[in-house]
């Protein structure tokens, strides 16, 4: 069953370095994550990976194998041919730590940007009703397990670090998304989507989607009904007269 | 609160893992804007043809691309939309111009379209975690791109033209419910009709601008209906693309005369 | 060499549930809090929960309510709780549930907008709020984002989001520091490393909340990933504080168990309850045959009763598959020792001929992802093999039902990390509700604790010293790889004092720790400080190695069988052994471990009258039953 993979992996600290070659075991049914492991028992004890639940739930071991984006825990072996050399190499947008292990603060600090969750004041705990098919939309973007696959494979950011200040990419555009289509949300988030937070940079080719390991459908189901919220607020002339004409409240949601 | 001191190692300088590579992958990931570069091509290079060919019209078909007919002097009483000429005998270029923006700006301004030609024919970027060649990038966050918002006027437009193309299909159904032409219309219009239904803009004017679906209920069940079909919007802006392409061509040849069996 | 230093006034090590929560109450309470976290911001393993978290909301069946918890937790816990921690946990869950929601939780919705309630095994009404089954996530996004909520608060106050809740992400405590060296003597701050740069850091800070979870590093299956390695319950040790109920480890009974790199990891018991079935190599849906005396008349004893119950729950009872986990695991352990397991060494659980396919996907999303990508299998198709897997410790830090504070002045802890709640066995759902409850107890406790201090604490420079000397000892030798100590201990554990153990296996399993622990003082590190393992794991070994004896030393000396703890040789539940704790300590440089007995304080008047004379009679001593019959004559 076993065989000897060809496995390239980038090492090196604070940027500097190079892809090293290994020769490794390979059995049945596992995963590139379980070779990194096995190279760290058998060749290299101190190199560094990211890893916790080992099974596509806590989104730690983001990894770029041959080029993709990959979690390492979910990328079978079997999916590789036996003589197929395959590289490893860290996220290339974030600055790298050390080996297949980058720093990941960009994505804590626009997390921080965002306004909170914002009830309407006077709703106590146990009082909120809402119904199913109400909060499914928000739901879908809360299976996000945080891996920053997506923020990683953003063109707009991996391609050009000087927009990191301006967009807070695909993982917190969906965010602001999911908070402003829950049902008890007030904070109008429209305005500051796209001036504040970047959505504009977005041209919806759609990678983040490609990479996401929950297939969370980022572009179609969070950033384009984002866009079109903000077309709303900000380019509908015809949204605009209504407000105007009917004197509706330009926080009203739905 | 916080004091700081220097430790033994230092600290690791931040930046990004140096690779020369442009892209690690091993796939063949140029495909996808190879292909869609040739069929766009191949799509621009047929309108413009199409445009300027005068054979478009053919009792009792229509080609999309010329309708509706709007110009007296260059259009066929029958052409005409209820007879409708708003256009006098001054207008004598291809009628094909007057309404040909409405459907292209639509195609154009499409998120599906956005994201194909951005990266086919813009290459940004070529393929997801492949480099794209440009030194800077501010997206659609400011001029001239900022303009594809208004991507839901066009949708507006593209209902009338839509309705149209069905308006036609029915009036070669009633005259020639046998003729193969009739029925390259009458799939076309369908195709169109699908393809514009499904539009990411539909489907926030539907429910999706909503917050709460449970007090919209017809709302929200249009808005399921749009999102499975929102879900194909890719394939369907495809199929509508080679549909339209080829009804006109159809259309055309008949009227030429190139295409001439009893059934036609 | 200087030390990065820090003062807060609570420090919390863990950012899983418990942590969090504890964190973010003691900010509440205007304390500025740390939380020490040795991964990323968002990815302790309570995102691994799928479930949910029991709460007696009634939203499903108004028939519940904080009683009804209160026994059932009792009960699956063989009544060996601590009761007052499950009676608060009881009252306090369903609050705890309903100030998630008001963070931003979006959990399933009832038709009438209220939270969905789902069955679980051991609740005897549909209890379990839950988020399909992505729980666990739902809880720390939650709490994150809370945390992040009240950084923007300060931010906003006082123009720094981090002036009253820091995060230290990465960053690994390896001691508690103390002012001296006695078991009396109050907590001053903790010490550790950055992960990233192996760094060292020091906290000043009067309280230390531990919320560090499990131990189950110290098993070869086990669904706990690195992070479980018994940090917190090491360090209570450490600085002299006891634990109870090591011996009680749960076996979740149905981990996958191919392919090799995933076994261990869990399928949700929703599986069971949303209509799967165990089944032998010889088809037969073997529960049936296991359903042991004292949950006779809760369960179903036909084939046909239990399938009426997932439609009709007032008038059937419930399938087998259902029986707390000890029970199912131990079932399964049986089956597949007597040669009626599948071909991977498990059983099966089906699913794929009891819902349609949608339906299955529709309810168990992650469960079909998770097979379909790790085990190429479709499980609405085929069924899955399965089999028990080490995933909860019951035991942990005696701590203060009220307060969690433990014994040692300024010690709190909350979560798995602390013993009593669950007893011999824990019931799904009921660890995100402790998490909720206790994690604000703890922070609650630990605030408190803080404004009643007259002078802070001072971190005595020699323990400091101490503390660097022991963490850099590994890098500074050339020894036997860790990885090497590690997989030696994770075999003992497992094959010696896993789920069902005898005198003998354990008292060999005692002498493989002793050796062990030798050769850890052996171990060296290559490399540097930088984000390495490989140090890493040297500096955990400890911690493991240190819990491995005390969770062996109690199961030695624990001559019966209950919930998480089956002895072989001693197959009975005895209601002597009932009334009595194992407690352990150890010596302040972990050398020694001890265990002693300690007795259970009789369960109060009004709560012990919630029980039925039949059932109580099960569990408790003639003496014991004695006294009942008189307080019921009052």
């Amino acid at each position: 069953m076993g065989y000897k993979a060809k496995f390239r992996v980038w090492r090196g600290e604070g940027g500097e370095g190079r892809l090293e070659d290994f020769t490794v075991e390979v059995n049945e049914g596992e995963v590139v994550l379980d070779i990194i492991h096995r190279l760290q028992a058998t060749q290299a004890p101190d190199l560094a990976v990211r890893w916790n639940c080992k099974a596509g739930k806590c989104g730690s071991c983001s990894m770029e194998i041959n080029g993709k984006p990959r979690l390492g825990c979910m990328t079978r072996m079997s999916t590789f041919a036996e003589d197929e050399t395959i590289t490893v190499t860290p996220m290339r947008t974030f600055p790298v730590i050390k080996d297949l292990v980058t720093d990941v603060s960009f994505n804590y600090q626009k997390a921080r940007e965002i306004p909170s969750f914002t009830p309407p004041a006077g709703v106590q705990p146990g009082e909120y009703r809402m119904q199913q098919i109400d909060v499914e939309r928000s739901q879908e973007f809360r299976k996000c397990i945080e891996c920053f696959m997506c923020n990683n494979v953003c063109h707009v950011i991996r391609d050009h670090e000087e927009n990191k200040p301006a967009f807070a990419g695909p993982r917190f555009l969906m965010r602001i998304a999911e908070l402003d289509m829950h049902p008890y949300d007030v904070v109008d988030r429209k305005d500051s989507a796209q001036e504040d937070h970047g959505l504009g940079y977005c041209n919806i080719t759609k990678c983040c989607t490609e990479v996401c390991p929950e297939h969370i459908k980022i572009t179609d189901n969070a950033l384009i009904p984002m866009k079109e919220r903000v077309v709303d607020r900000k380019y509908d002339p015809l949204v605009w007269l209504g407000d105007k004409i009917f004197k509706r409240s330009r926080s009203t949601k739905g | 609160m916080t004091q700081t001191a220097a430790d033994s190692p230092a600290p690791a300088r931040r930046q990004r893992a140096q690779l020369k590579e442009r892209t690690l992958r091993t796939d063949q990931w140029w495909r996808y804007p190879l292909v869609t570069f040739i069929i766009f091509t191949a799509f621009l290079v047929y309108a413009t043809w199409a445009i300027f060919d005068n054979d478009f019209f053919v009792a009792p078909y229509h080609a999309p691309f010329a309708s509706p007919c709007l110009a007296e002097a260059v259009c066929p009483e029958e052409a005409q939309l209820f007879g409708w000429a708003p256009l006098g005998d001054w207008y004598t270029w291809p009628p094909g111009l007057l309404i040909l923006g409405l459907p292209a700006g639509f195609r154009f301004t499409c998120y599906y379209y956005r994201k194909a030609y951005y990266r086919a024919f813009w290459l940004s970027p070529p393929a997801c975690a492949v480099n794209e060649p440009h030194s800077k990038y501010t997206g659609e966050s400011r001029f001239p791109l900022i303009l594809q918002n208004i991507h839901r006027y066009f949708f507006y437009a593209a209902i009338v033209i839509g309705l149209i193309l069905a308006y036609d299909a029915v009036k070669a159904l009633i005259e020639k419910p046998a003729g193969v032409g009739t029925w390259v219309l009458i799939v076309n219009a369908i195709l169109i009709n699908m393809y514009t239904l499904s539009c990411h803009s539909c489907r926030h004017i539907t429910a999706g601008r909503l917050n709460h679906f449970s007090k919209h209920p017809i709302r929200y069940r249009a808005w399921g209906f749009v999102s499975k079909l929102n879900a194909k919007h890719q394939e369907l802006a495809l199929i509508s693309m080679f549909s339209v392409m080829g009804a006109d061509l159809y259309v055309r040849l008949v009227a030429k005369g190139v295409i001439s069996f009893p059934f036609a | 060499m200087e030390i990065e230093r820090h003062e807060y006034d609570v420090v919390v090590i863990g950012a899983g549930g418990a942590g969090l929560r504890a964190a973010i109450e003691a900010r509440q309470q205007g304390k500025r809090t740390a939380i020490v976290c040795k991964s990323l911001f968002g990815k302790a393993h309570t995102v691994m929960a799928e479930g949910g978290a029991a709460a007696a909301m009634g939203n499903v069946n108004s028939d519940d309510n904080w009683m009804v918890h209160f026994r059932d937790t009792m009960r699956g816990g063989k009544f060996l709780n601590n009761w007052r921690m499950a009676e608060l946990h009881a009252k306090e869950a369903p609050d705890r549930v309903w100030e998630l929601e008001a963070w931003g939780a979006l959990f399933d919705r009832t038709k009438d907008g209220k939270i969905s309630q789902r069955n679980f095994g051991g609740h005897q009404y549909p209890r379990l709020a839950h988020v399909g089954d992505r729980t666990g996530l739902e809880m720390i996004r939650t709490l994150q984002q809370r945390v992040v909520a009240l950084q923007q608060e300060d931010e906003k106050l006082h123009g720094d989001p981090e002036a009253y809740i820091r995060v230290f992400q990465e960053c690994t405590v390896t001691r508690l520091l103390k002012t001296g060296d006695g078991p009396g003597d109050p907590i001053s701050g903790a010490f550790g490393y950055w992960r990233e740069n192996g760094r060292f850091i020091l906290f000043d800070a009067p309280a230390v909340v531990l919320a560090t979870g499990g131990i189950g590093k110290s098993y070869v299956v086990t669904s706990n990933s690195w992070e479980y390695t018994g940090d917190g319950h090491a360090l209570a040790l450490l600085a002299g504080a006891k634990l109870i109920n090591m011996e009680f480890i749960q076996f979740h009974p149905t981990g996958m168990v191919w392919p090799p790199s995933v076994r261990g990891i869990l399928v949700t018991e929703s599986v069971r309850g949303d209509g799967g079935v165990l089944r032998n190599s010889e088809g037969r849906r073997f529960m049936f045959d296991y359903i042991p005396d004292v949950f006779k008349d809760q369960y179903a004893t036909t084939e046909e009763e239990g399938d009426r119950w997932y439609n009709d729950q007032a008038n059937n009872r419930r399938p087998p598959e259902l029986l707390p986990r000890d029970e199912v695991a131990r079932a399964i352990n049986s089956e597949v020792k007597a040669g009626r397991g599948s071909p991977q060494g498990g059983v099966y659980l089906d699913v794929s001929t009891r819902l349609p396919a949608a339906e299955i996907t529709r309810r168990l999303p992650s469960m079909h992802h998770q097979f379909k990508e790790l085990a190429d299998v479709d499980i609405t198709k085929e069924p899955m093999q399965v089999g028990p897997t080490c995933h909860y410790i019951m035991g942990g830090v005696e701590v203060d039902a009220d307060s969690a504070a433990a014994s040692v002045p300024g010690l709190f802890a909350a979560g798995e990390v602390s013993g009593g709640m669950h007893g011999s066995n824990r019931l799904g759902g009921n660890s995100l509700s402790d998490l909720l409850v206790f994690g604000r107890r703890a922070g609650a406790g630990a605030s408190a604790y803080v404004d009643g201090l007259k002078a802070r604490p001072v971190v005595s420079e020699e323990s400091v010293a101490t503390a660097r000397a022991e963490a850099m000892a590994p890098l500074e030798r050339d020894g036997e790889n860790p990885y090497e100590v590690h997989h030696e201990l994770q075999r003992t554990m497992n094959e010696l004092v896993g789920i069902i153990r005898k005198a003998e296996e354990i008292t060999q399993a005692l002498e493989a720790v002793e050796k062990l622990k030798e050769r850890a003082k052996g171990v060296g590190a290559i490399g540097g400080r930088i984000y390495n393992p490989g140090w890493h794991l040297a500096l955990d070994l400890r911690n493991m190695l240190l819990v491995s004896e005390c969770v062996a030393r109690a199961a030695l000396k624990r001559e019966e069988s209950r919930g998480g703890h089956t002895r072989d040789d001693f197959p009975g539940m005895s209601p002597e052994w009932r009334r009595k704790l194992l407690v352990c300590g150890a010596s302040a440089d972990g050398s020694s471990v001890t265990v002693e007995e300690k007795v259970q304080p009789g369960m109060r008047d009004d709560l012990i009258k919630l029980f039925d004379r039949a059932e109580l009679k099960k569990y408790i001593t003639d003496e014991e039953l004695a006294a009942f019959d008189a307080l019921v004559k009052e």
